[in-house]
């Protein structure tokens, strides 16, 4: 079974996504080993639903990207694995948030995650997972420069041996 | 976001990306890809529904750990339980974003 890339996407978005290669600059393959079993491997999640800790963290920064459509949030959030989806808020204009808010784990899994750390299928799962807002300026110059290296570093920090990327 | 897993997977942390556009994915040349035929919003699966979510999340650990080679995209064969059409219309914003509100203006202006 070979899934349709646009089933759900509206036909006049099409041309935005397909066709257009790789990214300038990033056509040649990056590639880090997975050395350890799962078994012994910590692992880190990172949504890009815009979610964030309602009562401690500012909401990404959507009253800009309402003056500047074509600007997005660069910034990012750390959500603790024990965070309750009660606490969870999401900002993100490209999509409807019932479901996410309902059940943050559709896009952040981290629950989940832990119980299958329980159970002995992963060694662990970090004590802080990351989200981002995912609609971004499309030369990710902020993302580049400023986030990826500060999510690098955190995710050294977590000691994270791998991570799963989800786009909203 | 397959530009960002490469930019943390060259820093040297293994990554993969779960995603409903894994054709796009591969196209932008993400290390790891594991495709779901889910709507936007919704990589893991449909709400409180904790045996999708296990189905989609075992499988990216899977490919995590175990793909051989740069590209692998691995698909998971799972239907999405809404029909299409009222998948599509639920998934999207109660209000155009933005960006797709001034396209939507932009030929009347010009």
């Amino acid at each position: 079974m070979v899934v349709d890339s646009f089933k759900f996407l509206p036909r006049t978005f099409r041309p935005l996504y397909e066709g257009r290669g790789p990214f300038p600059g990033e056509d040649e393959p990056v590639w880090a080993p997975f050395e350890k079993r799962l078994a012994q491997a910590r692992i880190a999640l990172l949504t890009s639903a815009g979610m964030y800790l309602k009562d401690s963290q500012p909401s990404f920064d959507l009253e800009r990207e309402q003056t500047h459509p074509e600007w997005g949030d660069p910034t990012w959030r750390s959500i603790p694995a024990t965070a309750s989806a009660e606490g969870i808020g999401v900002a993100h204009l490209h999509i409807n948030d019932d479901d996410l808010l309902a059940d943050p784990e559709i896009a952040l899994p981290m629950h989940l995650l832990g119980q299958l750390a329980e159970e002995g299928m992963i060694g662990g799962a970090v004590a802080e997972h990351v989200s981002v807002m995912g609609f971004q300026e499309r030369s990710l110059r902020d993302w580049h420069e400023t986030t990826a290296p500060e999510l690098v570093a955190h995710l050294r920090d977590q000691v994270a041996d791998g991570l799963i990327l989800a786009p909203a | 976001m397959p530009v960002l897993a490469r930019w943390i997977e060259a820093a040297g942390i293994p990554t993969v990306v779960v995603t409903m556009m894994p054709s796009v994915a591969k196209e932008r040349r993400a290390p790891r890809i594991v495709g779901v035929e889910f709507p936007f919003g919704h990589a893991f699966g449909m709400p409180r529904d904790r045996g999708m979510q296990r189905r989609t999340l075992e499988l990216a650990l899977r490919v995590l750990g175990g793909a051989s080679d740069f590209g692998t995209r691995v698909d998971l064969d799972v239907e999405w339980p809404v029909p299409v059409r009222e998948a599509y219309r639920a998934w999207q914003p109660k209000e155009p974003s933005p960006i797709v509100r001034k396209m939507l203006e932009s030929p009347k202006s010009s």
